[in-house]
């Protein structure tokens, strides 16, 4: 599936959030994501499918003043 | 409690907030929050896998953070940083800082006002970055902001109070606590800042870039103590006349 993430076009064989967000070796105890401009709530991970051409941005903390 | 600073619905001990960026290792971290006793620290948002790593594991879970809307350039990227940073699961506060002015990186004070308005009524507590101006600072607190943070200098400069007329009309002006950011490059601007009756100080670049961050942080923790007593013990009259007055009485020798 194709997918837009952080702004990469990427193709990806997993179609949940909490799959790619394993896949990528990401905590996700440490991650906000939005999906389409839309924040996907960190329990919601497992029940989110990816679409095809979806834009998701992964963020998360770093440090800063 | 004892002199508490109460923002939203907090009630803080501490009047030192401290930053986490530009540390040359995210693992002193820890002891320097430790050193400055701060309950307050600041984080960014960004891309995940990008060249930063995540600050978290080093941010004790005792201290409150306040995440801010750094890169944001108007009102609407940072409400949208704001509701990302709420999602993290870490609090609703937030500090809103809007920045197009990439040379100076002054704060834009209309898209600060936007951002706090819509943000104060979705319940964030709101501590907006600003240039220390009155009318700013009013607008702001209409809008809902828990204070306001005037920057002493620009930011990351080390440069100090440069500012220190226009916070002094700010914290004379507003009952809302005034907060001083950026700038401030010394523990001693820091203990000025607050003598002058700011309500708090926030500091990043002073301690991070210091050879020794956390011995630093412990001399701004000092240096913040050290002025808000001052100031809460209202300093004697400075005389105008250059003649001494004596300190000790000015009868005769054993007369």
């Amino acid at each position: 599936m194709h997918l837009v993430i952080n702004g990469q076009p990427q193709e990806v064989t997993c179609s949940r959030l909490d799959e790619l967000v394993q896949s990528l070796h990401l905590d996700a105890k440490r991650l906000v994501a939005e999906i389409n401009g839309e924040i996907v709530a960190r329990e919601h991970f497992a029940t989110t499918q990816l679409q095809e051409n979806d834009k998701l941005e992964l963020v998360h903390f770093v440090g800063g003043g | 409690m004892e002199d508490a600073l109460i923002l939203g619905a907090v009630t803080l001990n501490s009047r030192l907030f401290i930053g986490t960026g530009k540390y040359a290792s995210d693992a002193l971290i820890p002891a320097v929050i430790e050193a400055s006793g701060a309950e307050v620290v600041t984080v960014a948002l960004r891309r995940v896998g990008m060249q930063q790593e995540g600050v978290m594991d080093h941010i004790p879970e005792n201290v409150r953070l306040l995440p801010n809307t750094s890169g944001a350039r108007t009102a609407e990227e940072a409400v949208r940083l704001a509701r990302l940073a709420k999602a993290a699961g870490c609090g609703d506060w937030v500090k809103i800082e809007v920045i197009a002015d990439t040379r100076h990186l002054l704060p834009d004070g209309y898209e600060t006002c936007k951002a706090t308005e819509i943000l104060a009524k979705e319940g964030f507590t709101v501590l907006p970055y600003i240039n220390p101006d009155l009318y700013v600072a009013r607008s702001l607190i209409s809008a809902g902001a828990a204070c306001v943070m005037p920057l002493a200098a620009p930011i990351g400069t080390n440069r100090g109070l440069q500012t220190k007329e226009m916070i002094g009309i700010l914290i004379e002006e507003l009952d809302t606590p005034v907060i001083v950011d950026a700038g401030l490059g010394r523990p001693s601007q820091a203990c000025e800042a607050m003598e002058m009756g700011a309500a708090a100080c926030l500091v990043n670049t002073a301690i991070a870039s210091a050879d020794d961050p956390v011995t630093m942080a412990r001399a701004f923790h000092l240096a913040v103590r050290a002025g808000r007593e001052s100031f809460l013990a209202g300093a004697g009259l400075v005389r105008d006349s250059s003649l001494a007055e004596a300190s000790s009485p000015l009868t005769g020798f054993l007369q």
